[in-house]
């Protein structure tokens, strides 16, 4: 396995060139955003000597590059700083954000990932019979539905008629595991609507694709129970896609949910990056744009490594 | 050749949604942005999906917003699919530092928060069609990117490929002769879906307000200007949604079809 | 009405009798859920407050990006946020006028220029340290400041000197001004210890609650003040307040009961909400308006028979039917409406008349199309409103272009940039603060582009003149100005929409904003 090891220790090095990277490609880019956060704050009621005063407590006079060096050098020594916007210190604002995002995401993915492989099994075990199109008629159907539409329908039929789970989902750190669980039912049940469909279909076009392969026919000649070829013989070879597909989904649970905590009202990253893009609060755009590159980045190298190490021909290149 | 009753569904569906989106002008009763009614009208003889959010004929907007809808979503698809897949099948079959270079350059643009890069673009190019197209496109092609590469990488170790290098066969040819139709099946699988995401990713850049200029819309921007209906059992916002999974499945339904036939195609190359 | 039943509601709004029990026995009498449901209501209103439990409020506008400090304050959630914790000198009356907070009372010279506020005596802030005329001194030097960033920053340059003598805080004013203590109530002006020059962000005020608990954007938990003054203000024992910027998410959340008050209830869903059992829409005139507008000093705006045809283009009704759903009233091309003190309805009216925009449009010699810009926060529904605004256009004649700007930075690169945009004014307390703020030709705000020395002369005279008859009359020949004259198309004025649900007692029509003027979950109670 060393040459994964190696690969491995290549690309966390590569990695963090990517996050330098990435940290002046955001820089740049909400400095191309037209407007500052001084006039966001005002908004309607800024007066040129208000808006002056507050560029200069934030240091906003000074040129771009050095603020971007300036704020480079602090965030190496582990220094995020402190909002422009509400004053309040960066790092511990995001490690609650981050933790309640995480929360929802891991109970999605628990929940979403094994459904979805499992229907993928199925669904192929069962080609082009009724529970295979059943499956893709439903799957389909959640994931062409815009995700506010699915959230409101839920809201309106389990929240205001039925009122089994509430339609805020807000949490904090007083509630228990349960209560918790219980506030986060619904968007819950969104998030794995939208992502289910798309791990599930990679599934099940994955294994069709090897299903042909000699050795399958060997196992079927063998006299295997069909279920069991296409969990134990198909699906190893089918990995690759399917663990791609998997990342690319685990990264939209954490990265992209902003429209189901505006809707739901759940305090999650995606609010959070949203509010301050539209402030210009560049030091917490930074801080999450960052978060997120770090967790594509990971993923993305999980991902690799699955497929590398599920195919033997990868793992001991000639 | 005998088609299947789903895929025959989904052509029928696809096909008339694509005849309807190309004669829009000519089918609807009226104009895009007419007022011609009350605010939220029942389905009527005169208003056959009854009217929307401030009285406008259903029907019409339904018509003229799946032309715009149906037109971005597919051109986008394309241009990602294309640039994508090129890309991906290059990476994995040329590998070492352009394949280092392609999926370092796509890992950045994918770390940036979409949300960010299609503000900043946005903000800063004037929106266009064309513009929505090409930004929509090269989002989405780094997904494919990564894709293809993964599926290609797979078929690039394969026997009959290390043969086909053997006999001296040139990159082009591997790639569009050896990789491209082994790697066919899960492309198409995603091709279909990346469509209906494409029709999403319109949606939501009309939420931020980057979208579809008013008093045009595309269906996902539709639901949004009738959503407050919903939770009242108001029923205007279901119809653009309903149209847009119609279109998903019926997309969807055409792409399993032709999945099951490559599928087979491949059977003997094995 | 049975005397059973009467009874009944009398108990429930005591706390003798649980809501549940009583909605039972009404039906089992015969009585549906409505009807019962206004029995309690009635019954509560009569039975008068009753002290305890927890009012949770569901307000719009909050993000992670605010900040305590009452100077950067800017939307709903901080308003309301703000009114908690802290009080300013004086505040807006119930049904109009003013009423002593922090000020005990307050008096001027005959000129109206020097101002006395004579501090409340043997009040404290939430930290136990007594009020003084120097912390609100300090307060006001803050906000006025060469160094200041306060949002209040304008409304303070009147101002020659200020100090403290005493129990009083005296204001001395470079040009009299017989509204100044309208100008105090600006929700900014929070009186903190020391002026909060210290700690901005301390929420340390003299309000009826205490702040507990808060994560910004998210929510707030306040808890009663045990030493607050105004036995009036204050019932419930705690009062959370919820952050719910998603109209269905608000509206979901009251249906649901999970929130007992709501603001900014979407017009179109209004109607449908007031039909639902437990809840209880309450509308609110209000000064607000929504409005298009153009720069007078930029062409083709600078041309006024253009201006005026645009004006008579737009279908004032329409818009207010099916914009507001009826909740406003149509507007007259002047800020002002009946909500203002000095206010005369004997104006002529503009309304739409395809043939008068037809007119003015040959007069002006303008051939080609308009541009307008839009976005879905610069009102709600805009760019609805503008579609519709281009369909009466047309019947006129006139071919308006409309170009939907993004949410995202619409305040800062489109509105007060551009010469035609779509956008909202809340409204001032009185004529002056809304004439000195948006259309005196030097004025900050002058979103319009509008320069007219005769109407900078009448604000002037009219701000020192102390006799109500002439005072108003000039307010009128203002407004005729900008009428004729202005770059303001104010097609509508809109009601603030609240919405309670029937736990909660105790709702008046008030002056000012909405949910009561901020002031809903202080001065209402928990019913049952």
């Amino acid at each position: 396995m060393s040459p994964l090891i190696t690969l491995v220790a290549q690309r966390i090095a590569l990695g963090l060139l990517l996050l330098l990277a990435v940290s002046v490609l955001i820089f740049a880019g909400t400095e191309l955003l037209p407007g500052d956060v001084a006039a966001s704050i005002l908004g309607q009621s800024a007066t040129p000597e208000a808006l002056a005063n507050m560029r200069r407590d934030m240091g906003l006079d000074e040129p771009a590059v050095s603020r971007y060096f300036s704020w480079l050098f602090s965030a190496i020594q582990g220094d995020l700083g402190t909002a422009l916007t509400s004053g309040q210190e960066i790092s511990s604002q995001i490690a609650s954000r981050l933790g309640n995002t995480l929360f929802l995401a891991f109970w999605a993915a628990v929940i979403a990932v094994p459904l979805a492989v499992f229907l993928g099994l199925l669904a192929v075990r069962y080609e082009g019979r009724w529970p295979d199109k059943a499956i893709s008629a439903v799957t389909l159907a959640s994931i062409s539905l815009p995700e506010f539409f699915i959230g409101y329908l839920l809201i309106y039929f389990v929240a205001v008629k039925l009122g089994w789970f509430p339609s805020v989902a807000t949490i904090y750190p007083s509630m228990s595991l349960g209560e918790k669980l219980h506030a986060i039912g619904l968007p819950v049940a969104v998030l794995v609507m939208v992502v289910l469909a798309h791990m599930m279909r990679m599934t099940r076009a994955a294994i069709l694709n090897v299903m042909q392969s000699a050795y399958i026919e060997t196992a079927e000649l063998k006299g295997l129970n069909q279920f069991k070829i296409i969990w134990r013989h198909a699906f190893p070879n089918a990995i690759a896609p399917v663990v791609n597909v998997v990342m690319l989904n685990l990264a939209y649970l954490i990265v992209g949910v902003v429209v189901v905590e505006v809707i739901f009202v759940y305090p999650g990253m995606g609010q959070y990056l949203v509010d301050h893009v539209s402030k210009r609060d560049v030091p917490v755009v930074q801080a999450c744009g960052l978060i997120f590159a770090a967790v594509y980045i990971g993923l993305n190298l999980i991902a690799d490594v699955v497929s590398i190490a599920t195919n033997p021909r990868l793992r001991h290149p000639k | 050749m005998r088609i299947p009753t789903g895929a025959l569904i989904g052509l029928i569906f696809t096909s008339s949604f694509f005849l309807m989106a190309i004669f829009a002008p000519l089918i609807a009763p009226y104009g895009m942005a007419e007022v011609v009614g009350g605010v939220w009208e029942p389905m009527s003889s005169k208003h056959w999906l009854g009217t929307d959010n401030i009285g406008r004929d259903l029907l019409s907007r339904m018509i003229f917003g799946g032309q715009v809808t149906i037109f971005i979503a597919t051109a986008a698809t394309i241009l990602s699919f294309v640039t994508g897949s090129v890309l991906g099948f290059t990476a994995a079959v040329i590998g070492g530092w352009v394949d280092q270079a392609l999926s370092r350059f796509v890992d950045l643009v994918m770390a940036i928060p979409t949300l960010i890069l299609a503000l900043v673009i946005l903000s800063v190019m004037p929106i266009s069609i064309l513009m929505l197209i090409m930004v929509m496109g090269f989002l989405d092609a780094t997904r494919v990117f990564r894709l293809s590469r993964a599926v290609a990488v797979d078929i690039n170790v394969m026997d009959y490929v290390e043969a086909a290098k053997l006999r001296g066969e040139g990159r082009i040819w591997i790639i569009f002769r050896e990789i491209l139709p082994n790697a066919l099946s899960p492309l198409i699988a995603e091709l279909g879906l990346r469509f209906i995401f494409m029709v999403l990713f319109l949606s939501t850049l009309s939420f931020l307000g980057l979208g579809i200029q008013p008093p045009s819309a595309d269906w996902g921007g539709m639901v949004k200007e009738n959503k407050e209906g919903i939770v009242f059992g108001i029923g205007a916002a279901l119809i653009p949604a309903a149209a847009i999974a119609i279109l998903a499945i019926s997309v969807n339904l055409v792409a399993d079809w032709v999945l099951s036939r490559t599928t087979s195609l491949k059977g003997g190359r094995g | 009405m049975s005397n059973e039943l009467k009874f009944l509601s009398n108990r429930v709004a005591r706390g003798l009798m649980d809501r549940r029990s009583f909605m039972g026995r009404a039906a089992a009498m015969g009585v549906g859920a409505t009807a019962a449901s206004s029995l309690i209501s009635t019954a509560a209103l009569a039975a008068g407050p009753i002290k305890g439990g927890t009012i949770k409020v569901g307000v719009q506008g909050g993000a992670t990006t605010d900040s305590l400090d009452p100077a950067t304050a800017a939307n709903d959630t901080a308003i309301q946020v703000l009114r908690m914790w802290g009080e300013p000198l004086v505040e807006l009356g119930q049904s109009g006028g003013l009423e002593p907070k922090v000020a005990e009372s307050f008096s001027s010279s005959p000129d109206a220029k020097i101002w006395t506020f004579k501090i409340r005596s043997g009040i404290s802030f939430s930290d136990g340290k007594p009020v003084t005329a120097e912390d609100v001194l300090a307060t006001m030097k803050r906000h006025a400041g060469e160094e200041s960033k306060s949002g209040a920053l304008g409304i303070m340059r009147g101002i020659e000197s200020m100090k403290a003598e005493g129990d009083n805080f005296i204001v001395e004013l470079k040009t009299p001004n017989a509204d100044l203590p309208y100008l105090m109530t600006d929700y900014h002006l929070i009186v903190q210890p020391d002026g909060g020059v210290n700690d901005p962000a301390g929420a340390i005020g003299t309000g009826p609650y205490i702040l507990k608990d808060y994560e910004m954007g998210v929510r707030f938990v306040f808890e009663k003040n045990p030493n607050y003054w105004d036995s009036e203000l204050g019932h419930a024992s705690t009062v959370e307040v919820l952050v719910l910027n998603d109209d269905t998410a608000r509206t979901s959340a009251l249906q649901s009961g999970q929130v007992d008050m709501i603001n900014r209830v979407p017009p179109r869903v209004a109607g449908l909400m007031d039909r639902l059992p437990n809840v209880d829409v309450r509308t609110t005139s209000g000064p607000g308006h929504y409005v298009f507008i153009m720069h007078c000093d930029t062409a083709p705006f600078d041309n006024k028979d253009l201006r005026l045809a645009l004006k008579y283009a737009i279908n004032r009704e329409e818009l207010v039917e099916k914009i507001l759903f009826g909740y406003g009233s149509v507007g007259n091309d002047t800020p002002i409406n009946g909500s203002y003190p000095y206010f005369s309805d004997d104006l002529p009216v503009h309304s739409y008349d395809p043939d008068k925009a037809a007119y003015h449009l040959k007069q002006s010699g303008f051939d080609g199309s308009v541009l307008l810009r839009t976005s879905d926060n610069s009102f709600p529904s805009a760019p609805d409103a503008s579609a519709l605004f281009q369909q009466s256009a047309k019947a006129a004649g006139i071919q308006l272009d409309i170009k939907r700007e993004p949410n995202d930075g619409y305040w800062s690169e489109v509105w007060n940039q551009q010469p035609f945009c779509t956008s909202y004014w809340g409204g001032r307390p009185t004529q002056d603060q809304m004439f000195s703020t948006a259309y005196l030709s030097t004025a900050d705000w002058n979103d319009t582009r509008f320069k007219s020395e005769s109407f900078d002369d009448l604000l002037l005279s009219a701000r020192a003149e102390l006799d109500d008859v002439k005072r108003k009359e000039m307010y009128r020949e203002m407004s005729l100005i900008l009428m004729e004259d202005g770059g303001l198309i104010c097609p509508m004025f809109n009601d603030f929409i609240d919405a309670t649900s029937n736990r909660v007692a105790g709702w008046e029509t008030s002056a000012g904003y909405d949910l009561m003027n901020s002031y809903a979950p202080m001065k209402m109670w928990v019913a049952g």
